[in-house]
Order: C-alpha cells, then structure tokens, then sequence
C-alpha cells in the first residue's frame, strides 16, 4: 500500500484501487471511544485518505519520528477519494483532497470543517489560499474552484460557504501548483506561446490532452479562449451552451485527427511525450521532469494566457473525535511546520507555509525552485537522483511568475452532469 | 447468465460427473432429487449473493435519481433518458449511446471472427497432430504467455513496438517499404483488435480444444474410410462435434469484449468509445444511477447476443 515516494506522487490520479480494501481492515481501529484518553502504550494511529501527492514513505516516517503518529496511507485517485467519503465516511481520520471536490463533500455532510485556532501557523498560511494573490501581491486568477472561494464554512456543521473568514476552514491547504502544456522544444524547433498551438495543424497526429473530463474541459477552454472564438465569463462553471461550444471545437479536432491518444495518468503522459508519439500535450510538473530525467528534452512551457491551477488540503472525517482529534491537529500542525512542505517544494510542487518550507530547504534549493533563479549546484529530488544540472533554470521561473500567472482552477461545474455526457460524446465521436 | 454451469461441466466434465456417481451409491436413502439440490447448492449460493442480488441493486439503482453528492432513493427514469438523449433529434446521425454500440459491437465481432478463426486452428493443431498428453498440456499453457504481464506493462511494451518510432515503423522504414511511419499501427482501431486478440485467443483455444480431444477418433477414420477428402471431414464432422466449444469460446470472448474499456482505452489512445467506458466515466463522477442504467443496457445487448447464440447451437443437448 506504500509505494516509493515518486512514484505515488505521479500516479494520484491513476485507477489504483488495490489499496481501498486495506482501508476496511483499517476501519475497525476508529470505533474505540468512550475511554478516557491517558498516555497510554496506545499507538497514536491516523488512516490518511488521499491522492498519491503528498503520501511520501519519507514524510511519514519523519511525522513518526517527530511526533509518535503513525500515518496509514490509503491511496486512491481524486475519483476515488471522494468516492470514499460519501460512501464509506468512517473508513479515514484525515483526507487530503483537491479544493475542488468540495462543492461535493461538503453538502454531504460526511467531513469536519477544522478550527483555525488550533492550526499554528493559518496566519503564515500563503495568501494565495486565503487573499487569491501571491505575497508579492499578484492578483491571481479566480476563475473555477478557487481555493479562497470554498476556503470557509459559515459555523461548525454549516453546509455554506463562507464569503469572510471564518474560523472553520474547510480544507488546510498542503500542496498545489500551476499546470501548463508540455512540449518537446527539439521536435517543435521553434517557439510556444499560446494554448491555442494545442489545437494548431502543424501538430495534427502529435497532440494530447488529459481525459479526465472536468480538468480535460477546462484546458478545452483555455484553448478555445486562446484561439479567439469565445470568452468565457467562468472557465470552471459553464453554461450548456458554452460546454455545448467547447465540446464543438474539440469533436471538430478530434475528427481531422488532432489528437493521438488523450491520457489519464501520469505514466502514461510521460510515456507518450518520451517516445515522440506527442510533442504538445497537457501535463503536470513533475512529468514533465521525468521525462527530462530520461534525457529526452521536454519544457513545462509557460504560456501567455496563464495556468491552469489546482490545490489540495487536509480535512478530517466526521467520524473523528476526541483523543483522535488531537492527534489529527497534531499531525496537521506538524505538516506545516517545514520538514513536509520541503519536500514537496523539491518535487516542483509548492508548500502552503513558505517560511517554514524555506527553513528546511538550502538555500540554492530554495533560489532555483522557488525564485526561478538559476541552479547554483545540481538539483537533487528527495530521493537524491539528479533532476537538474547546475545553470538550469525553472520552466515559467520564479513562484511569483507561476502562481501569479494562474488563470484559472480546477473545477466541479453546476452543469457537470451534462458536461460529464458531452465529454462522453467526444469520446464517441 | 445460466450458462455458467454448463460452462463449468463443459470445462471438467470429470471433476463434476466423477465424485455423483460416486456419492450416489453411498446415500442411496437420500432422495435423488434432494441430492441433486445438495450438491447444485454451493454454487447457486454464490451465484445469488454475488451475482443475482448485487445485479438486482443495480437494476433497482439505475432507476433513481442523484444529485452531486448523493443518490435520491425516488423513482426517475433519468439514467435512461439521459443515455439515449438525441437520439431521435439528432436522426439521421447516431446519438452518442448508438455510436458507443455500433463501435463496441464492430470490435467486438472483428475480435470473435479473429480469435475463433485463430483459437480453431490453435485448438485443431494441439488435438490432433500433437500426439502426446504433455505436448498438448505445455502447449496450450504457453497460450497464457499474454496474461503473464499486467495490463499496465503490455500498455507500455506496445508502444515501443508499434509507435511511431517503433521497431515496425523504423524496421518498415529502413527496409523502404514506407516513407513515413504508419500512424494507424497505434492508438487506432487496428491496435486494440490486435492487443485483444493477442489476449482473447486463449478464451478460444481451450474449450474449442477440450471439444476437440473428445471427438471419438473411430468418426474421423470412418469418414476417411467413406472416401471423404479431408476438407469434408473438417466440415461435415469435427466443426459440426466442435460446436459447444465454438459457442463456449465465442461467450467468453463477446462478454468480455463487450464490457471492457481498459484495453481499449489503452491500446485506443482513450479515443475510441466502449460501453465500458461510459459506465467508468459516469462512476467517476459520482453518477451511480446513470452508471447503472448503462449497466443494464450493456447487460441487456450482451444477454441477447448470448441468447441468439445459444439458438444456433443447444449447449445443453451437445453436451
């Protein structure tokens, strides 16, 4: 059920589900209530439900050492977590899930809003999450889920959201980060700058994009908006007959033969961008530096119409009480306390407490993944495997240049129920 | 699907005929019938409460309504009419539901027309010019070659071979036979026919094979000793004894063709639609009911197939 670290942190979207009969095991250990809590030679035990991103061996074999908590990771993808949540609520103390899903989990009553009081460092918390702007004081995109537009609950057991802080916070932001097209510069030979080279001829039979319907429309429309056809008032919550157009331009590419195959997990994005069969194709961050790692040349390519955003965080059940409870702060608080946020920092992710991350990183670690300046020494991932030679430059620079740069953010359209059937028409068509 | 069973007598007739016999002599005091009931129990346990009521819940669920987070336990023909939404509209053109089953169903019928054409000749090789038992048992254990890798592996070993700089593409390149790589040797039509056929033949070979070793030798030799050529003993007498096999094999590949969506979603680049597919899209967005009621609709088209089948050949009588 513990991969290495790499290797989840890529899959989290993939259709592993051999780790979800574990969890049943696992289930029984939350019933034990109704002792008084006492330090006891009870193990301080937390079943961690969430996408691969941030479930490294390492970080929870450093929360054991730091805290006594013993992390079980159960690893499913976006799908399937929220899956979980509905249908099996007590099967998990902590999940850590994507912004957008909350527009799901939240109505369904099934997961505890946390108390910001409790949280040590929610004031250091980067204001992207809580003010939509960069601590360089960059406006950010607030088009789909935005995570400040859901970052709230009006009380306790509220099933709103909140326009002003709150001291219920639904999700504590731990990982995110701006997505963008891959290419292969030594294929294309000449330079991208717009979305709308997704959909350019030159490139008919070596494009791809993601199949995973509401994050596949959203790059869909980033496209569309690039070409010039339509403005969309809200990328991540269209109308009908905006999904209606979208859908329109990419059936139209789809049958001149655009596409060479769409994707739906990380290995096989790498796949199709390392053995040519792709040169322009949607992709996440760390894909793209593993196809670099194999020695082929790829560019997470900046674009002038902005990122595409997501952003992940901890909850917990609402199953958790009492001396549980505790721990789950106790592991949350730690989370954010630097050793974590490093880490994910050093995949090409970005933590939610910079400071703490900040202290925890070298310095020249921390100019060249988080400054966009030019690598002093060689890049090491936290497994020590080289990623990047001394003089190499992040693609799309400096956090200021990447999150500032976000257009939009993953999202659960109010249409996804007829957005989920046209995507089904694509497929056909 | 009834069938099961046969399959199961077809597949072992020894271990399911050996043991009755036996038992029968011992408890003669019971009533036949009731041993009968005794023996048939275990697997009609199993049979209802991993098959027969979990599809009932499906039936039951295809019928309610859904929300974004919850399924509504009211009565709503919604998955339904959902599914086969612009269907008449949209006329002449197939609506998305009608595509899904015109592709499934082309796939479908190439793969069953390819791995019984193969899995019959497989089969005829290894029962009839493989003499002996352990040649035959080896032989046919290396039809599971495909099946000794994951799904996710042969995914990636496909790609090296029939990519675009492949070795077939750069070996037809470099032999200047092609100028320019054959794109359609991957994520196409072409490719998830070959890679189920590669996986699917083996559905083929066994029961057609397992048919074939019981044809009584003396019927072979007396249709040569009537004068008939070769060509008319394979018609006239082993196609016609190999027939339960023929439709056995034929079940399992159109079932599984039928429901599945991860080699063709592979091997099709996620390009090709399956009704598999579909259901795997709707369950992931937390649409259960609509899932469902693609479930049922898959169950039905597959179950009058099967049906029709079993119209040309009487599995039962054959047996």
């Amino acid at each position: 059920m513990t991969e290495t670290t790499r290797k989840k942190g890529f899959s989290r979207r993939t259709l592993l589900k051999g780790t979800a009969g574990l969890a049943g095991l696992a289930a029984g250990s939350g019933a034990i209530t109704g002792f008084p809590y006492v330090m006891s030679a009870e193990p301080k035990v937390l079943r961690y439900l969430g996408t691969a991103v941030n479930e490294g061996d390492d970080i929870s074999k450093q929360c054991l050492k730091d805290t006594g908590i013993k992390i079980e990771y159960i690893t499913a993808t976006t799908d399937d977590v929220t899956k979980r949540v509905m249908t099996q609520p007590n099967s998990f103390d902590v999940l850590d899930t994507e912004y957008f899903s909350l527009k799901k989990l939240v109505p369904s009553g099934n997961i505890l809003a946390l108390d910001a009081r409790k949280i040590k460092e929610f004031g250091n918390i980067t204001p992207v999450f809580t003010k939509g702007e960069t601590p360089g004081g960059k406006k950010i995109g607030n088009q789909g889920t935005a995570p400040w537009k859901v970052l709230y609950l009006e009380g306790k057991d509220s099933k709103t959201f909140s326009k002003t802080a709150t001291e219920f916070v639904t999700l504590i932001p731990t990982v995110y980060n701006a997505d963008t097209l891959g290419i292969r510069p030594d294929l294309i030979k000449r330079p991208i700058g717009s979305w709308a080279e997704l959909l350019n001829p030159e490139f008919k039979g070596k494009a791809s994009i993601l199949n995973i319907p509401s994050i596949g429309i959203m790059d869909a429309a980033m496209v569309v908006e690039a070409t010039g056809k339509y403005k969309y008032a809200d990328k991540g919550n269209m109308t009908k007959e905006e999904i209606d157009l979208t859908m329109k331009v990419m059936i139209e590419a789809k049958k001149a033969g655009q596409f060479r195959a769409f994707w739906k997990d990380f290995n096989e994005s790498v796949n199709l961008m390392a053995s040519g069969e792709t040169v322009i194709q949607s992709m996440w961050s760390p894909a793209v530096t593993k196809v670099r790692s194999m020695g082929i040349a790829c560019t997470f390519q900046p674009l002038k119409e902005g990122y595409r955003s997501w952003a992940s965080g901890f909850c917990m059940s609402k199953g958790v009480s009492g001396a549980k409870l505790d721990w789950a702060y106790e592991f949350v608080n730690w989370f954010l306390s630097g050793y974590a946020g490093a880490y994910l920092n050093r995949q090409g992710y970005y933590s939610a407490v910079l400071s703490t991350a900040k202290a925890h990183m070298e310095p020249y670690e921390w100019a060249y993944w988080m400054e966009g300046k030019a690598a002093e020494k060689d890049i090491k991932a936290p497994d020590g495997s080289l990623l990047e030679k001394a003089g190499a430059v992040r693609d799309g620079g400096s956090y200021e240049d990447r999150m500032g740069g976000v257009a939009c953010w993953n999202a659960v359209m109010d249409e996804n129920d007829y957005m989920v059937r046209k995507w089904n028409e694509f497929i056909a068509a | 699907m009834d069938t099961s069973e046969d399959i199961l007598q077809q597949a072992s007739p020894d271990l399911v005929r050996g043991p009755d016999t036996a038992r029968r002599t011992k408890a003669a005091r019971l009533s036949p019938s009731f041993i009968s009931w005794l023996q048939a129990g275990p697997m009609m346990l199993v049979f209802l409460s991993f098959f027969l009521i979990p599809l009932v819940f499906v039936v039951i669920v295809s019928f309610w309504d859904y929300n974004e987070y919850q399924l509504l336990p009211t009565f709503s023909g919604r998955g339904y009419t959902d599914t086969f939404e612009g269907c008449i509209a949209q006329l002449p053109e197939l609506c998305t539901i009608g595509r899904t089953y015109v592709m499934t169903l082309k796939l479908c019928f190439l793969v069953w027309a390819i791995t019984l054409f193969i899995g019959f000749w497989v089969a005829y090789f290894l029962a009839f010019h493989v003499k002996s038992k352990t040649w035959q048992v080896g032989l046919s254990l290396l039809c599971t070659i495909p099946f000794w890798t994951s799904n996710v592996i042969r995914m990636i070993a496909w790609i090296p071979l029939l990519g675009r700089n492949g070795l077939v593409n750069s070996g037809l390149v470099k032999s200047g036979l092609i100028n320019h790589p054959l794109e359609w040797l991957l994520f196409s039509e072409f490719s998830v026919v070959l890679a189920l056929v590669h996986l699917f033949t083996f559905f083929m070979v066994v029961p057609i094979f397992n048919s074939m070793v019981r044809i009584d030798k003396s019927l072979i030799e007396a249709a040569y000793d009537a004068g008939a050529t070769g060509f008319q003993t394979l018609v006239n007498v082993i196609i016609p004894l190999a027939k339960p096999g023929i439709v056995i094999g034929s079940i399992f590949v159109i079932t599984i063709v039928m429901g599945d969506f991860i080699t063709i979603g592979v091997m099709g680049g996620q390009q090709i639609a399956a009704a598999g597919k579909i259901i795997e899209t709707r369950v992931n967005a937390l649409q259960f009911p609509a899932a469902a009621a693609n479930a049922v609709i898959l169950l039905v088209i597959t179950f009058l197939i099967i049906s029709m089948m079993s119209r040309i050949v009487d599995i039962k009588k054959e047996l």
